[in-house]
């Protein structure tokens, strides 16, 4: 794996605190889908059994529905500045056949996040308060919750279509989550950003060149002569 | 005791293996004739008695429905309506004894997601199985009477069981047997609808031309039936369902989006998989990394 030069430079990527909101996020998320999927289908019932069973997953399942709520909302402030919508993300997208052949030396050079990343964050921001508003529809003490702040009271109907559309929603959100997880293990380098919070200088230089090169210029690059770090 | 045993059933909730031999049975069904109601509730106290269900004592909101609406305690409630027929210039009491229909194409049974928590025996009855119940609440979403009602104190559904354990073993439902009017009786399905037309004839011989049976076609019919003197106005009746199905949300929800969902992760998970097969890792080279640690080099 070590080559010359190999894991001399590296740069943080993530704080401990946003890596700390992150895995709360995706924790809870892992635990959202496993109990949502038991009820969503009856061949994945088995799942309702890690959780003790199906009556566990109707009252935890709302109750990791809403610390996933306020982590993912937490994550969404700290990351939107990075995340807003740039003129080089439409030539990255054009180009989405190189991406998928891993061939970066023909993409733009991107900063923090490219167009891809950038997809995903505003997708989840679209259907995670569609998931949550659906889900307090689905969720009897939610729905008392909200008929006693609101005074809303939620006809049958409306709880018909928050069944629909909170599945609908579950499965867009968990299809961009395997997009998610999976460019995270195929581009390699990747999940140190958010274990150990930095990457290597090459990963920056082949993936995110913009943002390597502002990271070098504002000084925040740690050079390591000498030691190679654990690979 | 004996009370129906794992071949009897015909319909289980969230099972996807194959069910059991359809051996429809004899169908069985109650029927309601609404025109020879006194509204003695007769029949909620024998449902409270042999279900043994504790309503708590409530309050008069000055209508004599009592309890105001089904609860997990309240299987059954007449409802009671005061129409003034436009034609007749009448005051016409109408009072409906509400309760599960007991559906041929159950929407709880469809929208339930606990393996066996709703089942449908040979014989038609639709019934909850309280061990299996989760108290998730989609049966009320399914139903298109809203029938079910989940207890705050156990989070289990319940509704009317048709006395599916008094039929059993032979027996009639506790309300048809307490009804002091026959206004409640119970049969086979065909039983029943005979049993109705001679109803029908009769309220029409008395100027009720459109009475007629409520077994509504959009759920297959129903093992509770009602003879109704204005079959062309259920909605006359407390707002009995003038068209009931499922919802085409439910339909959605249970069916299209359940598949689709299904396949659309399942795509997704292979498609990846397919990629990292046939591209492999996009790994950082060695040029990548020089030229990072020359990028960094020059900024010192």
């Amino acid at each position: 794996m070590s080559g010359s030069g190999r894991g001399d430079v590296h740069v943080r990527r993530y704080s401990g605190s946003a890596r700390l909101n992150h895995w709360i996020m995706a924790i809870s998320f892992v635990l959202l889908l496993l109990s949502g999927l038991s009820l969503f289908h009856p061949s994945l019932f088995f799942l309702s059994g890690i959780f003790g069973g199906g009556a566990t997953v109707r009252w935890l399942h709302p109750w990791v529905g809403l610390v996933f709520a306020v982590t993912f909302l937490l994550l969404f402030v700290r990351f939107l500045p990075a995340n807003l919508p740039e003129r080089t993300d439409i030539a990255w997208l054009a180009r989405l056949k190189h991406v998928l052949a891993g061939r970066d030396e023909y993409l733009p050079e991107v900063g923090k996040y490219n167009a891809g990343q950038k997809l995903v964050f505003w997708l989840q921001f679209i259907l995670v308060p569609i998931l949550l508003v659906t889900g307090f529809g689905l969720w009897e003490p939610g729905l008392k919750w909200a008929e006693a702040t609101f005074s809303f009271k939620a006809t049958m109907d409306q709880k018909r279509m928050a069944a629909l559309l909170h599945a609908i929603a579950a499965v867009a959100a968990i299809t961009i989550w395997i997009v998610h997880v999976y460019a995270a293990i195929w581009v390699r380098g990747t999940i140190s950003a958010m274990t150990r919070g930095t990457v290597s200088g090459g990963w920056g230089w082949r993936h995110h060149r913009k943002w390597l090169k502002t990271e070098v210029s504002e000084g925040r690059v740690e050079k390591k002569s000498g030691t190679a770090p654990a690979e | 005791m004996a009370t129906f045993q794992p071949l009897d059933v015909v319909r289980k909730s969230a099972t996807v293996t194959a069910a059991p031999p359809a051996k429809r049975g004899v169908e069985v069904a109650k029927l309601i004739d609404v025109s020879k109601c006194i509204g003695c509730k007769a029949c909620q106290s024998a449902c409270l008695e042999w279900n043994n269900l504790k309503e708590p004592v409530g309050t008069n909101a000055g209508v004599y429905d009592n309890p105001h609406d089904l609860t997990p305690a309240t299987w059954t409630l007449m409802r009671f309506t005061e129409y003034e027929n436009p034609k007749s210039g009448n005051l016409e009491w109408l009072i409906r004894k509400d309760g599960c229909m007991h559906c041929e194409d159950p929407g709880c049974l469809k929208a339930c997601p606990a393996p066996g928590a709703i089942v449908q025996y040979a014989n038609g009855i639709v019934d909850f199985q309280k061990e299996h119940c989760i108290g998730c609440g989609y049966c009320e979403k399914g139903c298109p009477f809203n029938i079910p009602r989940i207890s705050q104190v156990d989070n289990k559904a319940y509704k009317c069981t048709l006395c599916s354990d008094r039929i059993a073993i032979g027996q009639q439902p506790a309300c048809a047997k307490v009804c002091p009017t026959h206004a409640i009786s119970f049969g086979t399905k065909a039983e029943m609808v005979a049993h109705a037309e001679k109803s029908i004839t009769v309220l029409k011989a008395r100027g009720y031309d459109k009475a007629g049976l409520y077994n509504p076609p959009g759920v297959n019919g129903t093992h509770v039936m009602y003879v109704l003197h204005h079959a062309d106005q259920p909605q006359l009746y407390a707002n009995l369902a003038q068209t009931p199905r499922i919802s085409p949300l439910v339909e959605a929800w249970k069916g299209v989006s359940k598949y689709a969902g299904m396949a659309v992760i399942g795509a997704t998970a292979l498609v990846g998989a397919l990629h990292y097969f046939l591209k492999g890792p996009n790994e950082v080279t060695d040029h990548d990394e020089a030229e990072a640690k020359r990028l960094a080099e020059t900024k010192k």
